[in-house]
């Protein structure tokens, strides 16, 4: 089947590789998002939390850096279902609902994979800008009449939030990296499609240098969304570094 | 607790009762009374160590004491519990050293949060009356900067106009202008002067012993968690009194060169 080159880009690479961006795209927002979100429940769990719970968060935190993500992954979509078989062995059909929890759809892994693995980065990034606010402010929130809870939301979080914000950017360039090795769990995402074509058409080349300039777009994209953020918080007369 | 239109009762407004308070096995305060009454300040003294912030913290129930209580308009603190307790702290306004406004927010919002998270009044209202308490406190034209904006001294004026917006009953200084420049310290001990005055009840801890001996009637001497000596300032300072507050006081009154009994607080 020859094909000339622009048919091919026109045709074929492009409209695939558009199909992949919007299937990355739909794994890496919620992933991050829920990233932030694990990051700032751990994080906070580990700068404020009692010594039992921040010792179990240490544990999540260990697990999750100390592993390589494409293990996790693999677990997520490989290893699960293998629990929800000796589930429903060892307890009957009665078990199922269960254990039909744990058969993830490719998607569900990827997302749930990233996510945690990015939790637990953000986690440090949170934690670190938490443990850095001098405890005279919450002190001063108390004083007045605030409770802890309300101390926390609209005193200390507000500052270490701002504080992070560079780092928790970074992790989310990362995640926008990373999220391509969702195609080792059958994700037709950005980097899957290229392969396919890649391989099918034989152009390896070709596909995998423009592959690259998507995923340089969309870390641009991100770190000029970021950039702005951090503007757009910034507090007059305090340094940004 | 009481409703605002029945008279004040009798006796002090603050009534401080053998507080005692251990920390990391550590007696940090010993059984540490004292009183103010109504549109008194009394000046709490004595070596760096010697427990005065962990009291100021006792007596607001950040630190709730091991044993004794706090009497606020004859309200004990303790028998408020747990639930109750934030009441209590919003009657008593509290000046830190290092100022601990909220980095994140404008002069006008750092008055404004307490009223409105706390107090609940509507945003337009608590944002009025943080203009006029900055006001008070010499900051008109300010309201739109930040803490790393302002200048220590200011930035201690924003922590009063803060604590004075929550209309306390009594305020406890801690070290109000130790952090700051000489040259700044002069316009929040006007503040302060000024809020005496005008008849708010304070305890104050400094080291500005010239200028507190001239608004109070009475200073508190601590050491070791102990208020030890007690008196008005005319007694306690003199060279023959031979007290312990006038040895510690004159100590670092020559590192600054001046004599405690002379000094005055600054002229407007
Ligand atoms: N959380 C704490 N645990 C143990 N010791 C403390 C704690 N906080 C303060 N201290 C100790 O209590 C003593 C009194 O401190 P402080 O009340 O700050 O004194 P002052 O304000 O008079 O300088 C100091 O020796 C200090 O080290
Ligand atoms: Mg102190």
């Amino acid at each position: 089947m020859p094909m000339g080159t622009f048919d091919f880009y026109a045709n074929v690479l492009i409209p695939a590789l558009n199909h992949g961006l919007w299937i990355s795209v739909k794994i890496i927002v919620p992933s991050s998002l829920l990233g932030i979100a694990i990051g700032i429940l751990v994080g906070a769990g580990r700068a404020l939390g009692n010594a039992w719970l921040t010792r179990v968060l240490n544990a999540y935190v260990a697990l999750f850096r100390g592993t390589p993500l494409v293990v996790q992954l693999m677990m997520w979509f490989y290893g699960l279902p293998s629990l929800s078989l000796w589930l429903e062995k060892n307890f009957g059909p009665g078990a199922a609902p269960v254990a039909d929890l744990f058969r993830l759809s490719p998607y569900a892994a990827s997302v749930i994979a990233f996510a945690m693995c990015s939790g637990a980065y953000q986690s440090e990034y949170i934690r670190g800008a938490l443990l850095s606010i001098k405890r005279g402010q919450f002190l001063a929130a108390l004083s007045l009449g605030f409770t802890k809870s309300q101390a926390f939301w609209s005193v200390t979080l507000p500052v270490a939030l701002r504080r992070a914000l560079p780092g928790c950017g970074n992790e989310i360039v990362y995640l926008i990296k990373y999220s391509s090795l969702a195609m080792l769990v059958t994700m037709n995402e950005l980097t899957g499609e290229t392969k396919a074509i890649a391989s099918l058409y034989f152009r390896h080349l070709e596909c995998y240098l423009l592959t690259a300039l998507y995923y340089l777009a969309l870390v641009t994209l991100a770190t000029v969304f970021l950039r702005r953020l951090e503007k757009a918080l910034s507090v007059p007369g305090e340094r940004i570094d | 607790m009481r409703t605002p239109s029945s008279p004040p009762p009798p006796g002090p407004l603050l009534n401080v009762v053998g507080v005692s308070k251990s920390l990391g096995g550590k007696l940090l305060l010993d059984r540490v009374s004292l009183s103010l009454n109504r549109g008194e300040l009394k000046v709490l003294i004595g070596p760096s160590g010697g427990g005065k912030s962990t009291l100021l913290q006792c007596i607001h129930f950040l630190l709730a004491p091991d044993e004794g209580d706090v009497f606020l308009d004859g309200v004990s603190a303790r028998e408020m519990g747990k639930k109750n307790i934030r009441s209590f702290r919003q009657e008593i306004g509290m000046i830190f050293q290092d100022f601990n406004l909220f980095d994140h927010l404008s002069a006008q919002n750092n008055v404004a949060i307490a009223l409105r998270r706390v107090k609940k009044i509507p945003k337009k209202e608590a944002l009025e009356r943080a203009r006029l308490e900055l006001r008070r406190v010499g900051l008109s034209g300010k309201e739109e900067l930040y803490p790393a904006q302002l200048s220590g001294g200011q930035k201690q004026r924003v922590s009063i106009a803060r604590a004075l917006a929550m209309d306390p009953k009594i305020m406890l200084l801690d070290e109000p202008t130790s952090a700051l420049d000489p040259e700044l310290i002069g316009e929040v001990l006007n503040v302060i002067q000024d809020l005496s005055e005008g008849g708010m009840t304070m305890l104050m801890v400094t080291h500005q012993v010239g200028f507190a001996s001239h608004l109070t009637e009475e200073i508190l001497f601590m050491e070791n968690g102990r208020i030890t000596e007690s008196g008005p300032p005319a007694l306690l300072l003199g060279e023959a009194s031979r007290s312990r507050t006038y040895e510690f006081c004159s100590k670092f009154m020559e590192i600054s060169g001046r004599d405690p009994a002379a000094a005055r607080p600054s002229s407007k």
